[in-house]
């Protein structure tokens, strides 16, 4: 069984309990008191991922790190149908990598001022959130221009990509960071969509929204 | 304290307000705080740095240039200090003259607690929201479904609120509670006791898993960056045979992570002490003793003072 070295307040382990729920996987969780116990900074911890960091899995022996690179490896091994990480269309393959560089970009600066407010983090408040919201604004009008096409989220195609579960945990918290969505009505859209889908599972923080009408 | 502060001066550092002033204030909890490093904070909108000495006693001064944060700290040298007190695992200062001691919480004392920080956390509200918030029953089967309430019991029967020597008591509280503690294996009525001992801080006392007469104490104690941020430390005295600490983090932290964003979307950030200012909610019965509480004290920062007058 996958073993989830996680944090419950971790944007980047919520991305990974998200797309195992939606995959339907099951996985045990190995609870990290990151705060304030700042466990993952152990010489414990550090055998499994020298670099101190949270999410790691491992699968039966397989140890991987990077929130992003699990994504890459849970949807390519777990999910059957091949639509969350789209090995088969390289163009939308390229999209997928493409937004997934960009999530880290959200993860810098949104998440990063979330870190700042509720945990002190050492990181300059006003320029994460300057950042954030240039990287916003991006997004913002990306995601418009996919609605007038028909699509419905961040790379071409009919369904959700891991790229969708990389952006979304930054983007459903940055009000914690004192970053508000009022100006960013696709972005909006978007989020209520991510929350619609099936096996779709919240972290504290995230406000439910309504189920979608029958 | 004293509800009645005849004291007219105003306070020498700080806002005007000498009720607010005069408090001791949990900075940060002791074993989270770096020894002979300065760490450098606000209260009450006033700049004071602190540090643990190397013998392990907290510290804590008016911030001063010669010290930036990290730089090294020798008590000896170390001009003016505030006063401190290391009390429930925290370090406590204060930039006025509180005047006596904390108030007490007598289960401390007891052997088998699990008495831990179980985490603090930055909010943009102010110090009189969040403990309003966590004085609010009416709150729980809304923003912790499924774990501190479930609807639809969100009735809350009629219970008791006393004045106890000048704290505030709130008495027989009952909720059904889907997972009220960490160590829950299923849902249960549970019977909160809510107590007010200090304008910000407050604790509750419920019924536990694991024990019929003695009751879990979890406190929520504010540090006030200025009237509109706060940092809200989670005391936890518990009685908690089954979970590690990381555990019984877990589960709080959850809960807090999902008040942030409730508290900070209520405007303004200062609480209004008018009874009549805000749509009145459910079982806010302690809520509004707080509010009225605050008023009869006269605090006045993290607040927006009542209008009506003979209060
Ligand atoms: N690039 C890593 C970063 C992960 C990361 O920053 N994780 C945080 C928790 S959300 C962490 O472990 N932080 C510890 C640190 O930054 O020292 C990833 O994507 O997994
Ligand atoms: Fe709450």
């Amino acid at each position: 069984m996958i073993k989830l070295y996680d944090y419950l307040l971790s944007v980047n382990c919520y991305k990974q309990r998200l797309l195992l729920s939606i995959l339907d996987v099951p996985y045990e969780r190995v609870d990290i008191d990151f705060y304030p116990g700042w466990e993952h900074k152990g010489a414990e911890f550090r055998k499994i991922n020298p670099l101190g960091h949270i999410p790691v899995i491992d699968d039966d022996g397989y140890v991987l790190w990077d929130a992003h690179a699990i994504l890459v490896y849970l949807a390519s091994k777990y999910d059957p149908t091949g639509s969350w990480y789209p090995v088969s269309d390289p163009r939308r393959l390229g999209e997928v990598a493409s937004w997934m560089l960009f999530a880290e970009g959200t993860t810098n600066t949104a998440s990063a001022a979330r870190l700042h407010v509720s945990l002190d983090y050492d990181f300059d408040l006003e320029a994460c959130q300057a950042g954030a919201h240039r990287l916003f604004r991006v997004l913002d009008e990306h995601l418009w221009f996919q609605e007038q096409q028909g699509q419905e989220w961040v790379a071409s195609g009919e369904s959700p990509t891991v790229a969708d579960i990389a952006l979304f945990p930054d983007v459903a918290l940055s009000e914690d960071g004192g970053i508000s969505r009022l100006d960013y009505p696709a972005l909006r859209r978007w989020t209520e969509r991510v929350q619609r889908l099936p096996g779709f599972i919240d972290m504290p923080g995230i406000f439910p929204v309504a189920k979608a009408p029958a | 304290m004293t509800i009645t502060d005849g004291r007219q001066t105003e306070p020498a550092i700080g806002p005007a307000d000498p009720v607010a002033v005069d408090q001791w204030y949990a900075l940060t909890a002791l074993d989270e705080i770096p020894v002979g490093r300065a760490v450098r904070t606000k209260l009450l909108g006033v700049p004071v740095s602190y540090c643990r000495d190397h013998d392990g006693a907290p510290l804590a001064w008016l911030t001063q240039d010669s010290l930036p944060a990290g730089a090294p700290v020798d008590a000896r040298t170390l001009d003016a200090p505030l006063p401190t007190m290391a009390d429930y695992g925290y370090l406590w200062t204060t930039v006025g003259e509180p005047g006596g001691a904390l108030f007490d919480i007598p289960e401390t004392a007891e052997p088998d607690r699990r008495i831990l920080n179980a985490g603090t956390f930055g909010i943009f509200t102010s110090g009189p929201r969040a403990v309003e918030n966590f004085l609010d029953m009416g709150h729980l089967p809304f923003v912790h479904p499924g774990v501190l309430g479930q609807q639809p019991f969100t009735e809350i029967v009629d219970y008791q609120v006393e004045y106890r020597s000048s704290e505030i008591y709130a008495v027989n509280c009952l909720i059904f509670q889907p997972k009220a503690a960490a160590a829950s294996t299923s849902g249960q009525m549970v019977n909160y006791t809510f107590r007010v001992p200090h304008p910000l801080c407050a604790l509750l006392y419920k019924s536990t898993p694991e024990d019929d007469v003695r009751l879990d104490v979890i406190g929520l104690f504010v540090h006030p960056i200025d009237d509109g941020r706060v940092r809200a430390h989670l005391f936890n005295c518990l009685l908690d045979t089954v979970n590690t600490d990381g555990q019984l983090r877990r589960f709080q932290q959850g809960v807090l992570a999902q008040d942030k964003p409730i508290l900070e979307n209520q405007v303004p950030r200062q609480l209004p002490l008018d009874p009549d200012a805000e749509a009145p909610t459910r079982a806010d019965k302690t809520s509004n003793a707080y509010r009225r509480w605050l008023s009869d004290l006269g605090m006045t920062y993290g607040v927006v003072a009542s209008t009506q007058p003979g209060l």
